[in-house]
């Protein structure tokens, strides 16, 4: 479904997930994360970057691969995404939600 | 002579080795399967173990009665594999050269992975029933448990069965009835996910039985630690639940021969091509079952759809012929709900399990997604279906390997969506 995020006509899912990534861009997270009220800081985007990268390299996310990433280690990521954080941050980054889970 | 070696003699070697019988015959090939343990257990059984409704004697058989005559049975533990040489290496040093292999090596329970798990209370306050021992243990705890917090947890995806975890609490609220007991027990279901399951319109059906037995449900809990001491577990956000009874279902690995072999990811399992079965790594390295990393459920199911495509795909390779890219990843799961009822699920990669009916669109007899007597029937028959038909390879009539999409309700919109979702 469409709908506009900070002025940018975005295509979400159901979910709320972004359905094409060339639509994501810095102005569309900094409203994702006030949605989920988290305040972006450089810590929050360098785990944001990571979490781009991976998925570019169609490696499978999951909080057990975050936390060996030596990005961040899974305590970090709690405080930096306090709630449900692979799915928060996945979203505020413009990726599909992980689907490590069956 | 060509070897072809199957590692792990479970459901998903055990079914290979019969249907490849058929096919590849002796002198030009010798079929051999290794595994180290005596017994072969019915995995689905270790779920009915804990509430006194099968007795170890109905799950437990030895392997040799489910290998074909002309198949090599080596019980030995393997050491590892070389898959740039083409051997296996067992333990005491003898190596045994292959053309092909297929590993079927399966997943189990890692307790050790979350701190505390295995700790003082392991098997007095702290079990699982993923395991024929743990399931034992836990049948004899329950026999004389007088009630109080049961926690029934799930520690991270992906698991052996997903809706077995689901199953043991609507079991645990039935067997409390019948002990006149259900008073006493307070029962919450703690699960990493956001809902009671991975698939949106199973979830709303499977929480709304939770909510009608009475069953708490906590979701999106990543587990940190089990503090013995309190008995507690603690989650990475700081939440806590208290438990006096714990019912968990630890990570799940696949063997450590893999990671011995350097052949496994960060939990075991081996990278397959998710079509064709086929290892990523190496073209005459094929992978069923749990052990390898597909996005398909960890269930006996899913391995005997894989196994009628493997074994075709196993011949084309040997015939040179392409492989067909035809698995789909169906899965058909009974989902126990207590008094004597069940659900049935079946599903694939790209379409969620939905309402309707199966085998035979429109009648049935076996309702998708509703609560039955007829489906809960078929969960007991299908222990005997599993030792007479399943292993030895036979096919199950009207069922097939692929999904079908007759006789299911589907949203035309939801089933766009996700299967745009699965391309992503």
């Amino acid at each position: 479904m469409e709908t506009i995020i900070n002025g940018f006509s975005i295509t979400v899912n159901e979910e709320g997930y972004l359905t094409d990534f060339s639509q994501w861009n810095e102005q569309v997270a900094e409203k994702l994360a006030t949605d989920a009220s988290i305040e972006l800081t450089p810590r929050h985007w360098e785990v944001l970057k990571y979490l781009q990268d991976e998925h570019m390299k169609q490696a499978a996310l999951s909080i057990r691969r975050i936390g060996k990433s030596g990005v961040v280690d899974i305590k970090e990521f709690y405080q930096l995404f306090p709630v449900a954080p692979l799915k928060t941050a996945t979203k505020i980054c413009g990726i599909p939600k992980p689907a490590s889970c069956i | 002579m060509k070897n072809l070696v199957i590692l792990g003699a479970g459901t998903a070697g055990t079914m290979m080795a019969n249907h490849l019988n058929h096919h590849l015959k002796q002198p030009e090939w010798q079929i051999t399967i290794i595994d180290e343990r005596e017994a072969h257990h019915y995995q689905p059984g270790y779920l009915f173990l804990p509430f006194d409704i099968y007795s170890p004697e109905d799950i437990v058989k030895t392997i040799e009665e489910f290998i074909p005559k002309n198949v090599e049975l080596i019980k030995s533990k393997i050491d590892r594999i070389s898959p740039n040489e083409n051997k296996i290496e067992l333990a005491g040093g003898k190596e045994l050269p292959y053309d092909i292999l297929i590993i079927a090596t399966g997943a189990k329970i890692a307790p050790e992975e979350t701190e505390g798990m295995k700790g003082s209370e392991w098997q007095k306050s702290v079990f699982d029933f993923y395991s024929f021992e743990g399931s034992l243990a836990l049948r004899n705890k329950l026999r004389e448990w007088e009630g109080g917090k049961l926690v029934v947890h799930i520690t991270e995806m992906p698991i052996k069965c997903p809706v077995a975890p689901l199953e043991f609490a609507f079991l645990a609220d039935s067997f409390f009835k019948h002990k006149n007991m259900r008073d006493k027990v307070e029962i919450t279901y703690v699960t990493p996910l956001s809902g009671a399951f991975t698939k949106p319109k199973a979830t709303e059906a499977l929480e709304h039985l939770l909510e009608e037995k009475n069953i708490n449900i906590e979701s999106d809990f990543a587990i940190e630690r089990v503090d013995n001491e309190n008995k507690e577990i603690v989650d990475y956000g700081g939440k806590v639940i208290p438990f006096d009874l714990l019912v968990t279902v630890p990570t799940n690995k696949g063997d450590e021969l893999l990671e011995r072999s350097g052949m496994g990811d960060d939990l075991n399992y081996v990278p397959t091509n998710k079509a064709t079965l086929q290892s990523k790594g190496y073209e005459n390295v094929f992978v069923l079952g749990d052990a390898s990393n597909i996005p398909a459920s960890k269930a006996g199911s899913v391995a005997h759809f894989e196994a009628e495509i493997l074994t075709e795909n196993i011949l084309r390779f040997i015939h040179g012929e392409p492989l067909k890219e035809e698995f789909d990843g169906h899965a058909n799961c009974f989902i126990e709900t207590g008094n004597s009822k069940a659900l049935l699920i079946d599903f694939n990669y790209t379409h969620e399990p939905v309402e309707g009916t199966f085998p035979f669109p429109g009648l049935g007899p076996l309702r998708l997604l509703k609560e039955s007597r007829m489906n809960h029937m078929g969960k007991l028959a299908f222990r005997w279906i599993y030792w007479n038909m399943l292993l030895k390879g036979t096919h199950i009539p009207f069922v097939s390997a692929t999904m079908s999409e007759s006789g299911k309700h589907y949203d035309k919109k939801t089933t766009n969506q996700s299967t745009l979702i699965n391309q992503l």
